[in-house]
C-alpha cells in the first residue's frame, strides 16, 4: 500500500448493531484492528439484549483492546436498526461514523478504501457497492441474484438514487450528515438503508462509492420470501412519494 | 422539489408531446394512438433487458469466501491466546 500516511486527524466511530453475534463480533473486532493500524477509531457495539452472551464477549474484547476503543451500548431488547444507529451515535466521539453488519458479510479490509475515498473526494457519505466491477457477492443462488437485480432496476428507474447499491449497509458517513439524514427516516430493515441514501441524495449530499465484496452468511441463508418482496415494493412506493 | 413531482412533470411533458402529435397529424393518426402503448412496452423491454444484462454480469467473488475462512482462523487463534472465548456458536 506504500507510504500514504496522509495526515488523517479524523476520528471514526464504527457502529455495529448486534443480535446473537457472540462469535462474529470477536472476529470482526480483530479484523477491524488488523486493517486500521494507524487510524483513530472506536467501535460501538449496540447490542439488543442478545441471549447468547454477546455482551460478555464484548467485555472480554474490552479487556484486550481497551474500553476507550470498544464501547458497549447495550439495549434491553430488539428495538430496530434505525434506533440502534441513533443509540450508537449518542456517545460517538468521532467526526465520522461507519456502519457495518456484525456477521462478517462486510469485511473490514475495505475500511481503508472508504477512508481514502472520503479524503480524496471530500464526500459526505461513502457507500459500499456490491454491484460494480471490483465488488461482488458470494453465496447467492440464481434466484436471489435475479430478485436483487430486478429490485435494483426497479429502484433505479423509479427513484434515480445516484448510487448503484441501494440496500447496502456498509457505509461511511460524516457524523453531522448521518444525524441529519437519520432524523427524517422512518422505515425499517433494508428499506431503511434505502431511505437513508435516497434522502441523502435529495438533500444534495456528496455521495461516493467504493466496491466491496459481500460473503453471505454460510449458516442460515437469508430468506427472501414473498413478504420481503411486498415490503420492498411498499418501501419503494413510499420513497417515491415522500422523498 | 419532490422526486414524484419531477416524474409527473416528465409524464406531463411526454403527454403534451403526444397530444401535439395527434393534433399536428404529422404521423398517421392510427399510429399516433398506439404510441403510448409502444412506449410502455419498450420501457418494459428495456427493464427486462437491464435485468438480464445485470444478471449475466453479476459480479461474484468465490475467492472471498476462502479468504474470509483464513481470516477467521487467524482471528480465532489470536483471540484464543488473549483469553477471549471463541468457541463455536
Amino acid at each position: 500500500m506504500g507510504n500514504e500516511q496522509k495526515e488523517n486527524s479524523n476520528k471514526y466511530s464504527i457502529i455495529i448493531p448486534t443480535y446473537n453475534e457472540r462469535l462474529n463480533i470477536a472476529l470482526l473486532v480483530y479484523l477491524i484492528f488488523k486493517h486500521l493500524p494507524n487510524v483513530n477509531f472506536e467501535i460501538s457495539v449496540v447490542d439488543d439484549g442478545s441471549p447468547d452472551g454477546t455482551q460478555d464477549i464484548v467485555k472480554q474484547l474490552q479487556s484486550v483492546y481497551g474500553e476507550d476503543r470498544i464501547l458497549l451500548r447495550a439495549r434491553p431488547k430488539k428495538l430496530g436498526l434505525g434506533t440502534a444507529y441513533i443509540h450508537g451515535l449518542k456517545h460517538a466521539s468521532g467526526n465520522f461514523v461507519v456502519i457495518m453488519d456484525a456477521d462478517l458479510s462486510h469485511h473490514p479490509k475495505y475500511l481503508p478504501n472508504f477512508i481514502k475515498k472520503q479524503m480524496e473526494t471530500g464526500a459526505d457519505i461513502v457507500t459500499g457497492t456490491r454491484y460494480v466491477k471490483g465488488g461482488g457477492v458470494h453465496g447467492w443462488n440464481l434466484m436471489r441474484k435475479l430478485t436483487s437485480r430486478g429490485a435494483n432496476v426497479l429502484a433505479q428507474t423509479l427513484l434515480w438514487p445516484g448510487v448503484s447499491d441501494l440496500t447496502g449497509s456498509f457505509r461511511l458517513y460524516r457524523k453531522s450528515v448521518l444525524e441529519d439524514v437519520i432524523g427524517s427516516c422512518v422505515s425499517k430493515g433494508y428499506v431503511f438503508q434505502m431511505e437513508m441514501i435516497v434522502r441523502a441524495t435529495r438533500k444534495g449530499y456528496n455521495i461516493a462509492e467504493v466496491p466491496i465484496t459481500f460473503v453471505d452468511r454460510v449458516y442460515g441463508s437469508s430468506k427472501l420470501g414473498g413478504s420481503e418482496i411486498v415490503e420492498y415494493l411498499k418501501g419503494l412506493i413510499y420513497l417515491l412519494l415522500t422523498t | 422539489m419532490k422526486h414524484i413531482l419531477k416524474i409527473l412533470a416528465l409524464l406531463v411533458a411526454i403527454s403534451a408531446f403526444w397530444i401535439g402529435l395527434l393534433q399536428a397529424s404529422v404521423i398517421p393518426e392510427s399510429y399516433t394512438w398506439l404510441l403510448p402503448l409502444y412506449f410502455i412496452v419498450s420501457l418494459g423491454c428495456y427493464g427486462v433487458l437491464m435485468v438480464g444484462v445485470g444478471l449475466m454480469q453479476f459480479p461474484t467473488c468465490p475467492q472471498e469466501a476462502l479468504l474470509l475462512h483464513q481470516d477467521i482462523l487467524e482471528a480465532r487463534d489470536f483471540l484464543k491466546n488473549k483469553g477471549v472465548d471463541v468457541g463455536s456458536n
